[in-house]
């Protein structure tokens, strides 16, 4: 191994699925087995150049990659300072970027011979792009969701049930996006011998970290050869909003290894850091749970605190263990987001450059609102619009007191 | 003799009682599970996210936490109950969140200063041993490993490894408290367990009444019960123990004659 490659930041997790002291393999017996299998099976199919090319054709001409690398020119104008870009993943097919996940786990799932598709969903983006991707390869599909959830995410509940998904309401702990992953957990331990999970965010236990980081890459990778064609040079910052991490980890990971090149991360303050949050690194932890050892929001005991976030998708109490690990090496920077100023993110951007943003991206846009306007005019931002923002419009007007 | 051995003698299965800890008056219901007959007890740790648990177990957790039940209390209650029941084997059941929080020697050394026997943490594979075991085993605490039906020959050493006490073979591939595997299904992956380990095999998962028990005592060391345990403290509140010393009753005296009966 040259000295190069022993200084990197991208040659985790080790053999055994750990990023420093996180990520891990934390689950119940009856389940390592599987585990195991998956991670020899993905271990296979990352050499297998014949698995990257039927990944690669479905991105192309069935999600609709690469997504553009779009420069914003009013929002940059109006904050005054670095040149804000957007990399466009809220215009894949489903409208973010979950699904670039999905089509990588669905194909390992029918190279281990898989016939049921299982999958835990928060603002319900991972639940459509799941349902998605069973339609297009014929296999059923049963997708578990907080009934809090399911009763604030309405349209994309009637998605997946469009696309062919049984959709579980889970009415255990606070019934949301926690609670339906430990009942996804469940139902997989039962039905282990035929049933693939696939997991939405670059958490859970190992390989999952690893593998969902490594079909999310695509989104940074695309980015890094676009903004150097287009600006000649790399960016100075990378945003990205942070639920689980997937898109951000996406986003990052091709650039770790760019000394010049910074990155912020986006958690949700939800109420405020002081109140009822989502920022388990701002305000969590490190322990144990859902296969993985990671920040978490807890209590002095290592109970599991309820987390909250205007957007389903960031509501959630733990955070994938890489980013735990970057945290800890200092590598990336961390932030946080609180709901009202991710509304005023999400007004920003739809008045300037016409977009209507995810909430969870709102929060990636309200940093980039505060950082730019302190960097020179020459300076580059390059933030991820992971999600559109129509299932969020009614969430929106409520927050902004309007009816519909 | 350790505890452990005196509760798996040669010649009889041992009944082995799980309740949660917190649920109802857990020093009454202990006491009557030890009454009844009661060779092992595991004491629940409650946990907010109990994802390997069905509904009856999940609910238990729940409503202690519910009443206020901290770490601390637990391990008061592990040794108030050394105290008054010094000869029965004493488990802690649980999640790895709660054991670890404040470090595993922390945990190791509470535990076993309460009289402790043994850990059962449900979701700390063999492979993550590093987090407990280590501190377990210096504090002479038996972490106590669960294999399944989806442990195949290749990986049963790798359970075996570092486990001592008991082991419990889970013999459902699912949550606790649903259906009950095929008797040939557990004699059959006991004896194949046997072949690899001296230590004892207790069998859980979905053992619900008395004849169910006494089949699973023909073939293993120890059966397990629980959920058909906290349906009665959910049910019944502060007057369950009546009711759990009368059926554990019934279950040890099915568990500990099924050995003689000409079977």
């Amino acid at each position: 191994m040259t000295e190069q490659n022993l200084n990197s930041f991208r040659n985790q997790p080790d053999e055994r699925g750990h990023f420093g002291q996180f990520g891990g393999r934390y689950v119940a017996e009856t389940l390592m087995p599987l585990i195991l299998d998956l991670e020899a099976e993905y271990t296979k199919a990352k050499n297998d150049p014949a698995f990257h090319a039927e990944f690669e054709d479905l991105l192309t001409h069935y999600v609709g990659r690469p997504s553009p690398m779009y420069f914003a020119p009013r929002l940059t104008e109006e904050l005054g300072g670095a040149q804000v870009w957007f990399k466009r993943d809220e215009l894949n097919h489903t409208g973010a970027h979950k699904i670039n996940n999905c089509i990588g786990q669905i194909l390992l799932a029918i190279r281990m011979g898989k016939t049921k598709i299982i999958a835990e969903t928060g603002a319900g983006q991972h639940g459509v792009a799941t349902a998605t991707v069973c339609a297009r390869f014929g296999l059923p599909c049963t997708i578990f969701m907080g009934a809090t959830d399911v009763a604030r995410q309405a349209p994309n509940v009637f998605r997946m049930k469009l696309l062919g998904a049984e959709v579980v309401p889970v009415t255990s702990g606070a019934a949301t996006l926690k609670d339906a992953m430990n009942e996804a957990l469940r139902h997989w331990v039962a039905n282990v011998h035929d049933t693939f999970y696939i997991i939405g965010t670059a958490a859970g236990p190992h390989p999952y970290p690893e593998l969902v980081r490594d079909f999310q890459s695509v989104i940074g990778t695309e980015a890094r050869a676009q903004l150097l064609e287009r600006t000649g040079r790399l960016p100075d910052l990378l945003v990205a909003a942070i639920g689980g991490g997937s898109n951000a980890i996406g986003l990052f990971h091709p650039f770790l290894d760019d000394p010049s090149v910074k990155m912020l991360g986006v958690e949700a303050a939800g109420h405020g850091l002081d109140k009822q949050h989502a920022a388990s690194l701002a305000g969590g932890f490190p322990g144990i749970l859902h296969g993985n050892k990671t920040y978490l929001l807890q209590d002095e005991d290592g109970q599991i605190a309820e987390a909250h976030s205007i957007s389903a998708g960031l509501d959630y109490p733990g955070i994938g263990p890489e980013h735990a690990w970057l945290k800890e090496t200092g590598r990336v920077e961390y932030t946080s987001i609180t709901d009202t100023e991710a509304l005023e993110g999400f007004k920003l951007l739809c008045r300037t450059e016409g977009i209507i943003p995810a909430l969870e991206p709102s929060h990636a846009i309200a940093a980039v609102a505060k950082v730019a306007p302190t960097m020179p005019k020459d300076a580059i931002i390059c933030a991820n619009l992971c999600g559109r923002g129509d299932k969020d419009i009614f969430t929106v007007a409520e927050a902004l007191g309007v009816e519909m | 003799m350790t505890r452990f051995q005196t509760a798996f003698t040669a010649n009889r299965s041992a009944l082995v009682c799980f309740i949660t800890a917190g649920d109802g008056d857990t020093a009454a219901n202990l006491d009557a599970l030890v009454e009844g007959g009661a060779d092992v007890i595991e004491l629940g740790m409650p946990f907010t996210d109990p994802m390997a648990d069905g509904p009856a177990i999940q609910a238990a957790n729940l409503r202690s936490l519910a009443a206020g039940t901290k770490t601390a209390d637990v391990l008061r209650m592990a040794e108030d109950f050394r105290e008054r029941h010094p000869d029965i084997s004493l488990v802690l059941m649980g999640y790895a969140n709660p054991m670890v929080r404040r470090g595993p020697e922390w945990f190791a050394d509470a535990a076993a200063k309460a009289g402790v026997d043994g850990v059962i943490c449900v979701d700390l594979a063999p492979e993550e041993d590093q987090d407990l075991g280590p501190a377990l085993r210096a504090k002479g605490i038996c972490p106590i490993r669960l294999a399944t039906p989806t442990t195949d020959a290749k990986r049963l050493p790798r359970v075996l490894d570092g486990s001592s006490g008991f082991l419990y073979y889970v013999s459902v591939a699912g949550i606790t408290g649903k259906q009950q595997a095929a008797i040939g299904s557990i004699e059959e992956n006991v004896a194949r367990i046997k072949q690899h380990t001296d230590l004892p095999v207790a069998v859980g998962f979905g053992v619900r009444t008395p004849d169910q028990a006494a089949a699973i005592a023909r073939v293993a060391d120890g059966v397990v019960i629980g959920s058909a345990l906290i349906d009665i403290v959910a049910e019944l509140g502060n007057h369950a123990p009546d009711k759990l010393r009368e059926l554990v009753s019934s279950l040890a005296k099915a568990v500990h004659d099924a050995r003689k009966d000409p079977a």
